[in-house]
């Protein structure tokens, strides 16, 4: 397919989405990520029946946290998508990039620059 | 198990937000069970206060901690050789382990970042309902092992009222009454002539009525 999509967005593989929990996603803001989405399969596929189903609760868990502590909820997103989807995937990354650079930087990003600096 | 729900951040923010070193605290047992103050809660709170400092420019360090328990002494003392770094403790114990550490602790302010609910069980992932308010005296062996203390709105010891209707309470459609429970497992324990049976006042004086309580076992006290 050799399917184009953005570079910045780098992958963690996870067994299933029911394997990700809001420590996952609260953790990598914290380390300075610009926005987190999880990419499960579509709902009622689950091989583990509601693991992307838990996925969705904790993303949505996660949007209220990062809504009180001022990053914003809008950084994180969960999508369901084929494992086949190629054209899918590559279209949601770049939907999710473009959201991303929209919004601007992690404002805690900037923070840690201003540590380091 | 004690039952507590996580207080909203903005809570306990708004309690910590002047402090510079600040120990997050969870307890490993009932308030693990029920998803609100065990080590995973810990990482969540930690996690979420770090952001919303460094968003806010301060420069605050913060702490995770999970204790076996919070409401005994042995399990406190983990803390005694690390606890004067901090400037408060945020506890996701139950009121008692809160309260516990701060009577063990005086210098250090005590925040409660869980508000404690009640004595109950967990019905499925996610729900738990109460079962026991501690009255001091159980009357379960006379009804039929449902209590009509902590589970009938009204606390009857002779129920139901009028206000049980098709075997739910007045208060709420989804609430079961009690009383229609003791009546119906009565029955299916061959046990239907119990119900005649009336219970007489009981002793308040053994709840709260009675002020703080206390119990003392001479034979296994040192």
């Amino acid at each position: 397919m050799r399917l184009q999509y953005p570079e910045t967005i780098r992958i963690i593989k996870v067994p299933c989405t029911g394997k990700v929990d809001i420590i996952h996603i609260l953790r990598s803001f914290e380390k300075g990520a610009d926005g987190v989405y999880v990419a499960g399969c579509l709902e009622g596929d689950c091989r583990f029946e509601i693991g992307n189903l838990r996925a969705r609760k904790r993303v949505e868990e996660a949007k209220k946290i990062l809504e009180v502590v001022g990053i914003g909820g809008e950084r994180v997103q969960m999508y369901n998508l084929s494992s086949s989807d190629g054209p899918r995937f590559a279209e949601i990354a770049d939907e999710m990039t473009e959201k991303i650079q929209s919004l601007g930087p992690n404002p805690i990003k900037l923070a840690l620059k201003k540590i380091a600096a | 198990m004690i039952v507590a729900e996580k207080k909203p951040i903005e809570e306990i923010i708004e309690g910590i937000k002047d402090y510079q070193k600040i120990l997050i605290a969870g307890c490993n047992e009932c308030v693990t069970v029920c998803e609100a103050g065990g080590k995973k809660e810990v990482g969540i709170l930690a996690s979420a206060l770090r952001m919303y400092f460094m968003n806010q420019g301060k420069t605050v360090e913060i702490d995770e901690i999970t204790l076996e328990r919070q409401c005994d002494h042995e399990y406190l003392e983990e803390i005694r050789d690390s606890i004067d770094k901090y400037d408060a403790v945020v506890s996701l114990a139950c009121g008692v382990g809160v309260q516990f550490m701060a009577e063990k602790y005086p210098r250090v302010p005590i925040y409660p970042g869980v508000n404690t609910r009640f004595m109950g069980v967990t019905e499925e992932r996610g729900v738990w309902t109460e079962r026991c308010q501690a009255c001091g005296e159980c009357i379960l062996a006379k009804t039929a092992s449902i209590c009509p203390i902590s589970r009938c709105a009204k606390r009857l010891l002779n129920g139901p009222c009028g206000g049980s209707t098709n075997g739910k309470c007045e208060i709420n459609k989804d609430l079961d009454c009690a009383w229609q429970l003791i009546i119906d497992r009565l029955k299916a324990l061959g046990k239907l002539e119990d119900y005649e049976k009336l219970i007489p006042i009981k002793d308040w004086s053994k709840d709260r009525a009675g002020g703080p309580r206390k119990v003392v076992r001479e034979d296994v006290r040192q």
